[in-house]
């Protein structure tokens, strides 16, 4: 845990997801103006944060569980591969999902929506070579073990959603408290395309 | 293909949309009721800056003969900015243009050249058949899952009518939008409330009671449609029916407030049984259901049987015959199409259970036969049907045209085609501009407008 690099990238991507509006942002503007309410804008980042946050402890959870028995380097090579291919999805059907919740969902529905909607974007995935990496770097003998990569893990996923969280609710409170939605129309630049990229180089790092 | 920047005719909210451009250029749908020559989307110069202002400077023709192009809309629009679907970086650039009897569907592109639109895609009804299983396509919305058509019948014309979607970019046909319809069968048009989850869709009749004109026995038998139907939009669910009652028919045309905070919306109903006068009603949000209440009714006038044509010779009055209605951008005023006495009433809805007579214009009508200052020749036949208005509320066009078999029951010695503009006042009144006035060539009539950039029936928004 000497090396602050992958830490500062673990809470980068957290504020890269964070600054996504369909990350969540823009969800608790819209039910803030919908319901007239500061307080939900503020509350509805709770949700929104534990809906990421469990999306992406479910695939780190994974990764981690399967590092214990599969080889690393065909660990790595797997994770890459699916980055690619998540690349791919998301730049064919990433708009074309099927809407599930509305702007009259309660709390729950919009954790429900938080948690698909990182999913379906592979939040998670995006974090898997830095936080390989940290795994490995935990243990002398550079391996996957359950004692060096649970803590590590943990600690990677608390980072990245805490980071994420900031994030949203800096440019939730901004947008609804001063900039308001009208700045949607020109200054909402395309971040999937970005998103496309950041996979596909997560991908690359893991096989390269 | 995707872009960086959304596209710039998508607005968050109603508020923000109404400050946008003047449309220069409106897009209307134009049939041959002989269904012998194929018919079009013209392309009419709505600029009072520009030379050719209210003429026709392009059109694009069908390459088939008879499919009765009535409604269309756009491939994408402001709802794309919604945050639980938020896709707004696609362009808003196709007109998706079904054929009423035909059951196809083209896809116009009008990007290139915005007066020269050109075909680039041409969906069979034998794939809307195949997919969705149903055909007869009437309404089309961009939405929050793409776009959504509705069909009047299914693939074979029977019941039930329903809606579908297309992929708003490839516009392969997605499948049924339904996943439980509950008692609903009939259908005519459809729109949502994007801030209650709700979708609303009204009702005419299967195809075999309008393909071949009205059916007087239908009619008078109550059977036509009179419902409207609630729906969960995302849960795709019927949730209430709501009957309007044995006495009214043809439940038509749906226009929710834009303001996507406010549930509450307007529907026409074309004819009461009773004394043959039209109606709105407001459908409202009561406690945890929707409710209906007749907020207008406008009567029937008296007139001389050797004016009337066959179908209303018994009757002794004209009806007012309500077919088409539309909503201003801040919900302010309701436009109300009376294709049977030709007047066009607009009405200050700003209290929905209250609506005000605000203004009224008179031209065309089945007795009236009222004229307009730029036309040639005196009496003018057809009526006001479809409405469309700007964006910021200051103008508002329409054209005469119901449906190629309805039209000659109630004008007998056929429509001339003809689109005209209303300017509107600060706080109300309209009045026409004696400069717009479009002579529809013979062969075609005029039926649904849209405007260059969107229109007060092309747009939903997610933010209030």
């Amino acid at each position: 845990m000497t090396e602050l690099a992958p830490w500062l990238a673990v809470a980068g991507l957290g504020a890269f997801h964070g600054a996504n509006p369909a990350m969540g942002w823009l969800f608790a503007v819209a039910l803030g103006l919908h319901r007239q309410s500061r307080r939900i804008v503020w509350l509805a980042l709770l949700p929104i944060a534990i809906g990421h946050g469990l999306s992406v402890a479910l695939v780190l959870a994974l990764a981690v569980t399967l590092g214990l028995f599969v080889d690393q380097r065909a660990l790595e090579v797997a994770c890459g591969l699916l980055l690619l291919g998540w690349a791919g999805y998301h730049v064919l059907f990433g708009h074309r999902a099927r809407v599930r919740v509305g702007m009259r969902t309660g709390m729950a529905g919009l954790g429900l929506w938080s948690f698909l909607m990182a999913t379906s974007h592979g939040a998670g995935l995006m974090l898997l070579p830095v936080v390989m990496s940290l795994c490995l770097a935990a243990t002398p003998a550079r391996e996957l073990t359950a004692s060096g990569s649970l803590p590590v893990a943990l600690a990677a996923l608390g980072v990245h959603t805490l980071a994420m969280l900031a994030v949203t609710a800096a440019i939730a409170v901004t947008v609804y408290e001063v900039v308001g939605v009208a700045f949607l129309r020109r200054g909402w630049i395309n971040l999937d395309r970005v998103w496309t990229l950041a996979l596909v180089a997560a991908g690359l790092i893991l096989l390269l | 293909m995707a872009t960086w920047q959304p596209d710039p005719s998508f607005y968050p909210s109603p508020r923000m949309a109404a400050k946008a451009p003047k449309e220069t250029l409106a897009y209307v749908a134009a049939f041959d009721p002989e269904r012998k020559k194929p018919d079009a989307i013209a392309v009419v110069d709505v600029d009072p800056a520009s030379a050719s202002y209210s003429r026709i400077v392009g059109q694009v023709e069908m390459p088939n003969t008879g499919d009765e192009l009535h409604h269309f809309g756009w491939n994408a629009c402001s709802s794309c900015l919604c945050p639980n679907a938020p896709h707004p970086h696609v362009e808003r650039r196709y007109l998706i243009v079904p054929g009423l009897r035909s059951s196809r569907i083209y896809v116009i592109d009008t990007k290139a050249d915005p007066r020269k639109p050109e075909i680039v895609k041409v969906i069979e009804p034998g794939e809307i058949a195949e997919k969705a299983n149903y055909s007869r396509l009437h309404t089309t919305h961009c939405g929050p899952e793409g776009i959504y058509v509705n069909a009047l019948g299914d693939a074979e014309g029977k019941a039930p009518g329903g809606i579908f979607l297309l992929d708003h970019e490839s516009f392969n046909v997605l499948g049924r939008w339904e996943m439980d319809r509950g008692p609903q069968e009939l259908a005519y048009d459809f729109w949502w409330h994007l801030g209650h989850d709700t979708m609303v869709t009204s009702e005419w009749g299967l195809p075999e009671t309008f393909e071949n004109g009205l059916v007087p026995e239908v009619l008078l038998g109550s059977k036509y449609g009179r419902r409207l139907h609630f729906w969960d939009l995302h849960k795709r669910k019927h949730q209430q029916e709501i009957d309007f009652g044995e006495e009214h028919q043809l439940v038509f045309e749906l226009r929710p407030a834009h303001d996507p905070t406010k549930a509450h919306g307007f529907v026409g109903c074309v004819i009461s049984l009773k004394d043959l006068s039209s109606s709105i009603w407001t459908w409202y949000r009561d406690g945890d259901e929707w409710a209906v209440k007749k907020v207008i009714e406008i009567p029937a006038e008296p007139a001389d049987e050797d004016d009337l044509p066959p179908v209303l010779k018994g009757f002794k009055a004209v009806p007012p015959l309500v077919t088409d209605i539309d909503l201003s951008m801040d919900d302010r005023f309701l436009y109300v199409s009376c294709w049977g006495t030709g007047d066009m009433l607009q009405y200050d809805v700003s209290d929905p259970f209250a609506p005000k007579l605000a203004g009224k214009v008179r031209i065309g009508g089945i007795v009236a036969r009222a004229t307009h200052p730029g036309a040639a020749n005196g009496a003018l036949n057809g009526g006001p049907q479809m409405v469309e208005i700007s964006r910021d509320g200051k103008r508002v066009y329409f054209t005469n045209s119901l449906y190629g078999a309805i039209d000659p029951q109630f004008y007998p010695e056929g429509i001339d085609g003809w689109m005209v503009k209303l300017d509107v006042g600060e706080n109300g009144g309209i009045d026409f501009d004696p400069k717009f006035f479009v002579d529809w060539p013979k062969g075609h009539r005029p039926h649904q407008i849209r405007l260059e950039g969107g229109d007060c029936s092309s747009d939903s928004y997610c933010y209030p």
